[in-house]
Parts: structure tokens; sequence; C-alpha cells
């Protein structure tokens, strides 16, 4: 069997905005059907890496493929999904109509939009007014219009800030169920307990990648079980090599 | 293009008018007001026999004016909200088109348009006895086109402004001087050469003048169908104009 193609592929990829350099040179892939973590500190360059996969963020330099499409192909729209950190939905209609409506570029049923509504745990809800329902709730509005249109490739930024631990571990199980079913998942988050959700992780600090390992991997490195602890090690050996290189030139 | 995605947004948009029953009000009832305002305004006014009625000449086209400023602060500020909410970013991310986005947004506002015009249109004839030459009908038809302008052209201008209060601001900028200029207060043949020059090229001039004929003549004339057609070649434009605003791609 030959190996599937890579879901994301990036090479000597390198973002600008205006004057600030923000990714500086990244060279990773991504393997298909399965959780992959992106960490790092904020401001380290997690949104705007996802944004130049999902093709809305120009690219300098380098190159990001998605299924072995240039990223932002028109043929890929119809396969991923993008959760943008602060929800982008509309806040004046119902949850199903928000849901109905990005369905509705799908070509998605009345039963996908009820199969989306209920994944969220929002269906006693579903004829609220978006604007009307709590953050943690507004947020899985707009994770419901992303899984309406059952996307091969489905990026979350930060999805599971503002959520209960109850509803946060419910989400990690939908996602797992649907990286078993071949959907790639591409998570960032802050919160390091849960890269033990994911198969792959990506740590990101300044705009370089820090390293691509599992989280088991990321333990031992960081000589910690203890994810939090384990990724600041990591972080602060980067600093202090820096520092070094710094003061060497 | 796509009539699935098209109509969805359509949909969409009022939806999201629907719910905001202030709006809705505002949007029908307030030209009816202020027609009613222009017709007492000239209540009192002596006029030799058979000469027409203010109210006939300024209240026919504030018939046309009307939507045309109310679609183009609802359009303005709605796309607006729609720039700044990710909500357009997102979708862009989807397969709809950037045309299906566009007229979703011209078909919603210009059904708002046909029904405000119908009640304001309807109010001039019934309550305050309008009296022209030609239709009703055609009247209604140029509401809608100055409807769909004001659309266009909000959406366009959205694109240039990065908050509401901006937003706001365009409209002196971008209506003010069609209506000072479209003559309604002052003829265009009375007009100095640059102001004449000027008022040529702005949209809502042959949408006036397309009024002068409606009221002057029971038919259809050719200089109707004429100023018909400029505006909506006008409208074309300025929405492939506003087409060229909705970036897929940030820097």
């Amino acid at each position: 069997m030959s190996p599937a193609p890579a879901a994301i592929e990036a090479t000597e990829l390198h973002v600008s905005r205006g004057r600030t350099h923000i990714l500086r040179g990244l060279d990773f892939t991504v393997g298909p059907g399965r959780i992959t973590g992106l960490l790092g500190p904020s401001g380290s360059g997690k949104t705007t890496l996802m944004r130049a996969i999902m093709g809305v963020q120009r690219v300098t330099r380098g190159t990001v493929t998605v299924m072995g499409i240039p990223a932002g192909s028109a043929s890929l729209r119809h396969d991923v999904g993008y959760v943008t950190q602060g929800a982008s939905v509309y806040g004046d209609l119902s949850v199903e109509a928000n849901v109905r409506y990005f369905g509705a570029m799908h070509g998605a049923t009345a039963a996908d939009v009820t199969e989306a509504i209920d994944a969220v745990g929002l269906a006693p809800l579903a004829r609220q007014k978006a604007a009307d329902l709590s953050g943690g709730q507004f947020s899985r509005v707009s994770l419901a219009c992303a899984l309406v249109a059952h996307p091969k490739l489905l990026i979350l930024d930060e999805p599971t800030v503002g959520l209960d631990p109850v509803l946060r571990a419910e989400l990690w199980e939908r996602f797992a169920a649907m990286a078993a079913s071949g959907t790639t998942l591409l998570v960032s988050s802050h919160v390091m307990e849960e890269a033990s959700h994911c198969s792959s992780l990506l740590l990101l600090r300044e705009g370089l990648l820090l390293a691509q390992l599992t989280p088991a991997e990321l333990a031992l490195r960081g000589g910690s079980d203890d994810l939090e602890r384990a990724f600041l090690t990591i972080i602060k050996a980067a600093d202090r090599g820096q520092a070094e290189s710094e003061v060497a030139s | 293009m796509n009539l699935r995605m098209t109509i969805a947004t359509t949909r969409r948009v009022l939806e999201q008018l629907r719910h905001d029953h202030r709006s809705v009000a505002l949007i029908l009832v307030v030209p009816a007001l202020l027609l009613a305002a222009v017709y007492f305004l000239y209540e009192n006014e002596t006029l030799p026999p058979r000469f027409p009625r203010t109210f006939d000449r300024v209240g026919l086209m504030m018939l046309a004016i009307f939507p045309f400023v109310v679609m183009f602060l609802v359009t303005s500020i709605t796309m607006l909200r729609e720039r700044t909410s990710g909500t357009l970013e997102r979708l862009l991310t989807t397969p709809i088109h950037k045309a299906d986005l566009l007229f979703g947004y011209a078909l919603a506002f210009s059904i708002m348009a046909s029904l405000q015009s119908l009640v304001a249109t309807a109010v001039a004839y019934w309550v305050f006895g309008l009296d022209i030459k030609g239709s009703p009908g055609f009247v209604v038809m140029i509401a809608v086109i100055n409807a769909v302008l004001g659309v266009a052209l909000g959406l366009l201008c959205s694109a240039f402004a990065r908050t509401e209060f901006q937003a706001v601001q365009f409209m002196p900028v971008v209506v003010v001087p069609q209506i000072l200029l479209c003559g309604l207060f002052v003829a265009r043949d009375d007009m100095n050469q640059v102001l004449e020059a000027i008022s040529g090229v702005l949209p809502l001039t042959f949408s006036v003048d397309a009024l002068k004929e409606i009221a002057g003549n029971a038919d259809a004339t050719a200089a109707l169908w004429q100023d018909t057609l400029i505006m909506g070649g006008i409208v074309v434009g300025v929405l492939v104009l506003a087409s060229l605003t909705l970036r897929r791609q940030s820097r």
C-alpha cells in the first residue's frame, strides 16, 4: 500500500505581515486521519500558521499544501473547515439558522444540520439566538458550523477555551472519533494537558518550529510527565540556546 | 454563480432583519412619515390654476430617494459587521462565490426596498393624492433600482470603513452630494457648468430624470428606458467594484 499523501505539508514557510516576520521558515508534514496539536506561547504564530493553511493568509515565501494541493485552492474549499478563535457566526441568527446557512455552502441536508448541532450539545438551544448564548455555547455554534460540512481537514483555533471540563472531555472524544473515521484535525491550544489527546504535536516558538513529537516524547524530552512542565523546560532550553548564540555572534 | 448559495444568503440576510423588529419598522414606516411632512410643508401653498402642486414634484422624488438612502445605510453597516465579525472571511473559505454573496445581499435588500416603496407609494397616492401622469408601477420600479444602487454603494463603501462610526460618515460623502445635485433643489439646466457636469455622472440624477419622464407622460418614454438602462449599468459596475473589495486573502 502506498502511503497516503500528507494532509498538510509546509516547506520553508515564511509569512510576514507588514514589517513583522511572523513565521520564519517552517518545515513539517501532518499525517492524515489523526489529531495534531499546535502548541506554543501566545504570539508564537499559531493562528497565522492556521490561516496560511486555510489560504486566508498570504504566504511570503515557501509553500504550504493541503492534501497535495496548494493551500487556499478553490478545489479545497469543500474539504477544509476552519473554526477561528473568536466565534465567526451571526449573533443575530438562531443556532439552527447559522448552521443551516454555512451548511448550505456545502449542500448539507436538514439531517446534517441537526447532527452538527447535536454533536456540540446545543440541541436544546437550537432555536435560541446565538448572541443570547453564553460564551462557551457561542463558540460551539461556530464549531457546529464547521462540522456540518463534514470536512476532511478541520482546523480548530483554541476550540476548548471557556468550556467546562465535562464538555471539553466530550469534545475531545468527538475529535478522536472524527480522526478515527479519517478526518485530519489540527488543533491549537495553550492548555497543555490537552496535548495528551493528540497523536502528534507541533511546538511553535517565535515563528520557528521547536519540535514535532508525540506527547510521550514531549514528556521524555522535557523530563516530566506533567506536559505543561515538560513544555516549559523545552521552551526555556530554547531561550537559553538563543541567548547563547546571540552572545556568540 | 450558484443559485442555492445566493438564495441561502438572501434568506439569511432577511432572517437577520426579521429578528430586528425596530429596523424593519423604521424601514417601512419612516419614508411614509417623511412624505407626510413634505405634504404638510406645502399644504398651504397658493398656486395658479392648473399649476402642479410642489408635493407632486418633491414628494415623487422623495419616493425614489428614500430607498436609496436607507438601503445605503443598512447595507454598509450590515456588510461592515460581516467584515469585522470574521464571518466574511469564514464564508470566503467555503465554496461560495463572491457574486453569490453580493447578489444574495442585493436581492434581500431589494425585497425590503420593494416593500418600503410599496408602502410609501401607496401613502403618496391614496392618502395625499399624488397626481402624476405616469403609472405608479414605474415609480416603484425606479425606487427599487435606486434601492439596489444604495445596496451596491453600501457594499463598496463598507470596504473603506473600519468602524460603524466611519461607515455612517460615508453618508455625507456619497449620498448628500447626489441629493443636492440630482435636480431636486435646482433644475440641472440652471446649475453652473461644473456642478452640472458633476451632476451628469451621479447615478441619482438619472433616476430623478426618469421620474420626471414618468410624471409628465402617461406611457413609458424612450428617455425613461434609457435612464433605467444607465442606472442598471451603474449598479452592475458598482457591484463589480464591490466584489473586488472582497479578498479571500489578507496580506
